[in-house]
Order: structure tokens, then sequence, then C-alpha cells
């Protein structure tokens, strides 16, 4: 079991650098999860710390040592793939005890491992199975087992989900879930999906164009986004953000502070409730209603044209094209300069 | 007729007579033959769509039957009997059984040419594949891989008489004191400076000397089929055997080699398939002397030379016999393949 330390680690591709020098503090036992938009060098940073791509500036090191010469296999990590990797010519069981039989474990050793391993991810029945003949949710678990039986310092797991349908995704989930509960050994999960960080991070990197755009806990995250990217990129459906031009009379008063021209004003489509208009905080022409019938999603553009959703207990029972007005609690309203994109 | 102009007008009276023929018999079968219309359209229009595969199929099938079906009953005919002269001068086929086989099995020759030709199959397939595969993995690997995969595959583009002409003059010897234009001599006599070999009159080693050539042509088939294999594997399944602390050379045999073996089998057969009926090569460079004989050589020796038409179709016999389950072998792994 090790933390992780990142020092302005950069990657470049000839001239062409594609992570700025990233800094990051992993503690013992945390799971983090990296996310933001593709392109935004997650994965990169991941195959860094797996070992499979070269780190070009700065120091990654795992527990107090710094593995940036140190092999793949040798930096105690594990690595789950997204199209599970399994070696196909090989029996489930043989897939799982290939890494031990690398490291030259013993024989009786490797089969205990790989037993406990099938044991806590009910696979098994499948051990003589080839991975052919396994469904997806099957092969993921395979691949999850795969990285047990090494027993690593590190999880990695590169967008494990990606390759599996809606049900099993949210039922992997949990297996991962609850497989670091069991472990509680470090995880990097890397993903694209903002719901599965939500639910699975202690911790949350946002990253973006090979920066850190933010650190900290999911609920820090959208609570107080650092910036806009991040407060648009946490939240689903995403912020809306608005400016002095869309406003009604009547916000400044609502929210307690002058709108500025250099004020972005970002609100959450599930905080804004349906009010007056004396009381408004934003007003818009009903444009659209997506009814999934635990709530509603209501499409509207104010007066200045700008788009935006509110999130409903119930459709409105306006017509389209009537004018809606909204209200919001002054404390959940969040503040970005528009020259710098900071949190104001 | 000028030679150009005679391809030229085989070339256009060929293409235009298939693309004629598939033509014109759909326009007969939909219009004159089963015409959709009358009170019979309907059982016509599904009598027609039952006729057509059949229609497209036939020149195919009955070039395949006269070219190839009849001849192989015709060669067992032969095998089987022999030819006699009468004193009137008409020539009559007489049953012999299987006189000719054991004509053929009673002559050093024959198992000189079948012992050479297991030789052939052992070293050719297994050369071919083994350099086509590290052409394969090394080609995949560098810069300029796509300029050495294309001098590989070249020979492949040489016939074989042309090859052997080739690598006649590389094994070349001119008179001793003369300068060598053969490459092996001129580098055998600079280096040991005894006398120049005629390295095709060295028994057992000139056999090998042949099969170079062979090689040398099929490496570019192998590599260009088992590349494509290569950059077929997943990346990932190499990354994770990274992980698991694989190093190149486990990574090559343990991971990739296994799960391209399916095509290393079907490249494996299709070269022994050609290693069997190799011909040309021996014909052009020893035509069988020195202890070089082979059994396709074995056969137009027998057939066109000897004029035994018996035992040169016994002969031709023994080579389909070799080559058929084999050539089984090889269909069922492509379609295994190709799943």
């Amino acid at each position: 079991m090790a933390g992780l330390t990142l020092r302005d680690v950069r990657k470049s591709y000839g001239d062409v650098q594609v992570m700025h020098g990233v800094d990051l503090d992993i503690e013992d036992g945390e799971f983090v999860v990296f996310v933001g938009p593709s392109g935004c060098g997650k994965s990169t940073l991941l195959r860094m710390i797996a070992g499979l791509e070269e780190i070009s500036d700065g120091s990654v090191a795992i527990g107090e040592r710094v593995v940036n010469d140190v092999a793949a296999s040798k930096r105690g990590v594990a690595m789950v793939f997204q199209t599970y990797a399994l070696y196909p010519h090989m029996t489930v069981y043989k897939n799982m005890a290939f890494g031990l039989k690398q490291a030259k474990t013993d024989p009786a050793e490797i089969k205990r491992r790989v037993d406990a391993a099938a044991d806590i991810l009910q696979i098994t029945d499948y051990l003589d199975r080839s991975p052919r003949n396994l469904s997806g949710g099957q092969r993921q678990r395979v691949a999850i087992g795969r990285a047990i039986v090494r027993d690593p310092d590190v999880f990695l797991f590169d967008e494990p989900l990606s390759n599996l349908d809606a049900a099993l995704r949210v039922q992997t989930r949990l297996e991962i879930a609850r497989l670091h509960q069991r472990l509680n050994t470090t995880m990097i999960y890397v993903t694209h999906d903002q719901v599965e960080a939500m639910t699975l991070a202690d911790k949350i990197v946002v990253l973006r164009d090979g920066r850190i755009e933010q650190v900290g806990s999911p609920i820090e995250l959208y609570e107080r986004p650092a910036n806009a990217f991040v407060a648009q990129f946490i939240g689903s459906p995403k912020m809306n953000f608005f400016e002095t031009a869309d406003m009604p009379a009547s916000a400044a008063a609502v929210l307690g502070r002058e709108i500025g021209a250099n004020d972005q004003v970002g609100l959450r489509p599930e905080h804004l409730t349906p009010a007056d208009a004396g009381s408004a905080v934003i007003q818009g022409k009903l444009e659209l209603v997506e009814n999934l019938g635990e709530y509603a999603l209501v499409h509207l553009a104010t007066a200045n044209g700008t788009e935006f959703i509110a999130k409903t207990e119930k459709p409105p029972v306006e017509a389209l094209g009537e004018t809606l007005s909204f209200t919001i609690k002054p404390e959940l309203a969040h503040y970005f300069a528009k020259d710098t994109d900071l949190r104001a | 007729m000028h030679p150009a102009l005679l391809g030229l007008v085989t070339i256009i009276m060929g293409v235009g007579g298939c693309v004629g023929y598939f033509w014109l018999s759909n326009i007969a079968l939909d219009n004159f033959i089963y015409p959709p219309r009358g009170p019979n359209a309907g059982r016509n229009i599904n009598r027609a769509n039952i006729v057509r595969p059949w229609l497209f199929l036939f020149p195919a099938l009955f070039a395949l039957s006269v070219y190839l079906a009849y001849p192989v009953v015709e060669t067992i005919r032969l095998s089987l009997t022999e030819r006699v002269t009468q004193s009137d001068g008409s020539t009559t086929y007489d049953f012999v059984g299987f006189a000719n086989y054991a004509q053929m099995m009673a002559e050093d020759k024959f198992w000189e040419a079948l012992g050479n030709n297991m030789m052939w199959l052992i070293v050719v397939p297994a050369l071919s594949t083994a350099f086509g595969l590290l052409a394969a993995q090394l080609t995949d690997r560098i810069g300029w891989g796509s300029i050495a995969k294309s001098l590989i595959f070249m020979p492949m583009a040489i016939s074989f008489v042309g090859a052997a002409v080739i690598w006649k003059l590389v094994y070349d010897a001119r008179p001793p004191g003369t300068e060598q234009i053969g490459i092996l001599n001129a580098i055998y006599v600079w280096f040991s400076g005894n006398e120049p070999q005629q390295w095709l009159t060295v028994p057992f080693w000139n056999s090998f000397m042949l099969m170079i050539v062979l090689v040398w042509i099929q490496t570019g088939f192998a590599m260009v089929i088992l590349s494509a294999a290569l950059r077929g594997i997943p990346e990932e399944t190499v990354e994770a055997a990274i992980v698991d602390g694989a190093n190149p050379f486990q990574i090559f045999f343990k991971i990739k080699i296994p799960q391209i073996m399916g095509t290393i089998v079907v490249v494996w057969t299709t070269i022994t398939i050609v290693v069997l009926k190799v011909f040309d090569i021996v014909f052009a460079m020893t035509n069988g002397q020195w202890e070089t004989q082979v059994l396709a050589n074995y056969m137009y020796d027998k057939l066109f030379r000897a004029n035994d038409w018996g035992v040169g179709s016994a002969a031709a016999m023994v080579i389909m016999l070799l080559v058929t389950p084999i050539l089984v072998w090889n269909v069922y792994n492509a379609r295994k393949e190709m799943k």
C-alpha cells in the first residue's frame, strides 16, 4: 500500500506538450478519479503512472520511491483496461496467473491467490473457460481479478466501465466501490463520466488540456467549483451561466449582490425554483419540456437569448412561448469573473 | 497480326465475352424464359430467381470441371493403363492395375524425389514463415518499415523461372583465375582462396540452394499476411503483458504469437502446398540432376521426356494424394480464421 506524489509531471510528443506540469498528492488508500473531457490528458497521466508512457519531465513517486525509470511491472501497480485486455488464448485462470508466473511466484501461492480473487469476484466457476466464452461483465471481472492477484500498491482503472451496457455499468460500479472498501488500497480511476466520478471518488481531479483545474472531494467540487469549467463539468444537467443583461431588475435584491459587467452568475438547474415575477432571479421563455416522470427538465431562453435549463418536480402548466420566473437561495448562486473564469 | 494487337483483341474479346454472357443470359432469363407477366408472373419471378445463381455460376463450374475435375479422372485412368502402339499405328490403352505404381516405386529416382520433397516440405515452409514473421514484427517497428516491406515482398512478383535464373547467377562459377560473377563464389574465393565451386552439383547441399530460392519468394507472402495479423492484435493485451512483467521476447512468443497462431497455420499450410507442387525452380536450375529431383519434375520427366504416360500419371497421383489432406486442413483453418 502506498500513496503517490506527482511533481511537475510533463509529457511531450516531439514539440507538442500535452501535460503541462501536474502536481498531485494521493494519500494511501484513497480512491482518486481523474475526470475531464476527451483529450484532456487523464489517460496519459494514468499511463505515465503505470509506466506505459515515458515521463518527459518531473517526477512520479509511489510511496517514497521515485518510479520514473522503474519498469511498469516493478512499480507495484496493476491496471484494468477499458477493453479488458484479456489474453484471448489463455483460460481465465491462466490470465489471472500470468503476472504472478512472470514474477516466478510459487505455484501453490499462485493458486491460492487466484482462488481467493476469484472468490471475491464470484468468477470461480469460470476459471477454466476461455475469455471469448464470457459476457462483457464477466470479462471485466476477470480483468479486475487479474489486477487483484498481483496484490498491488496501487490499482489503475482506465475507463473500465465504458464498454459495458448501462445496467451492468451501475452494477460493476458498485462492485468496484465495494472492492475498494474491502481492500482499502489506493485506486486511481479514469473516466469521462462525472456520475462515476461523483459516486466512486474520495478525491476528484478535474483535468483540462493537460492541466489540473481543481482537486477536491466530490461535494467540494459540486458546492465550490474553482472556476467556470469545473462548475459546468460537475453536475448534470450542467450549470446555467448568465451575465448581467440576462437578469431581471429583481435579481440583485434576491441575491443580495449587484451583478457587474465582469460577473458570470452560475445557477444549477436543480436549484432553480418557480417563483413570482416579483422575486425572480431569472426569467425565460418556455421552449421545451422533457418530462422524466420523477422530475422535468424545462428548457428556456432569457430575453437576452441565453438558453438555460431548470429542473422542476413537475412539468410547468404554462404553454410554450410563455415567460416563466425562477428564484434561488442566494447561497446556492456561484459567481465567476468573466475575464479569468475564476471563482469570484 | 502483331502479337501486342493480338493480345489486346484477346483481352477485349475475353472481357467482353464474359460481360456479354452475364448480361445477355440475364436478359434472356428475365424477358423470354420466365417473363414476369402473364397469368404466372409470380411463379415466373420465383423460378427465375432459382435459376439465376446457376446461370451465373455456370462458366466457372464449366471451366473448373473441364480443366480440373476431368483431368483428375483422366489422370487416374492413365495411371492404371499402359499405352500400346499397335502394328497398324493406332494406340490402345490396356488396363494394367497398379503396375505403373509398382514400376515407379522400384525406381531410385522416385524415392530420391520423394525424399527431397519431404526435405523441402520441412525446410521451406518453416523458414519462409519464420523469416516472414520476423520481417513482419521488425518492419512494423521502424520508420522505413514500409520500404523494407515492399523490398521483401518484391520477389513475389517474379516468376519462379525468373527467380531461378537470378539465383543461378548467384551460384554461377567461372573458371579459376577469372573474375567470379556469381556473388557466392566471389565471396567464397575472396575469403577462402580456394577454387570456385559448382555449387549446384554438390549433392545434399544443392537441394538447400534451390530451397533458398523458394524461401526468398515466399517470405514476402508470409510477411504480408502475418503483418496484418500482428496489427490485428489488441494493443491493450500487449500493454497488460508489460504491466504483468513480460519482456519483449515473452510478449512476442507468449502473447503475440499465440494470438495469431491460426494465421500462422494458414500461411504455413499454404506454403506447404506450393512446396509440394514445386517444379519450375528445379526444372530451370538443375533439372533434377545431382540428386535434386522432386516429384513434380519427376512427373514431367516421365510424362513429357520419357513419354511414359502411365508412370507420369502415377507420379501425379502421388502429388495429389499428398496435397489433398493439407489443402483440406488449410481451407478448414482459413474458414475458422474468417469467423
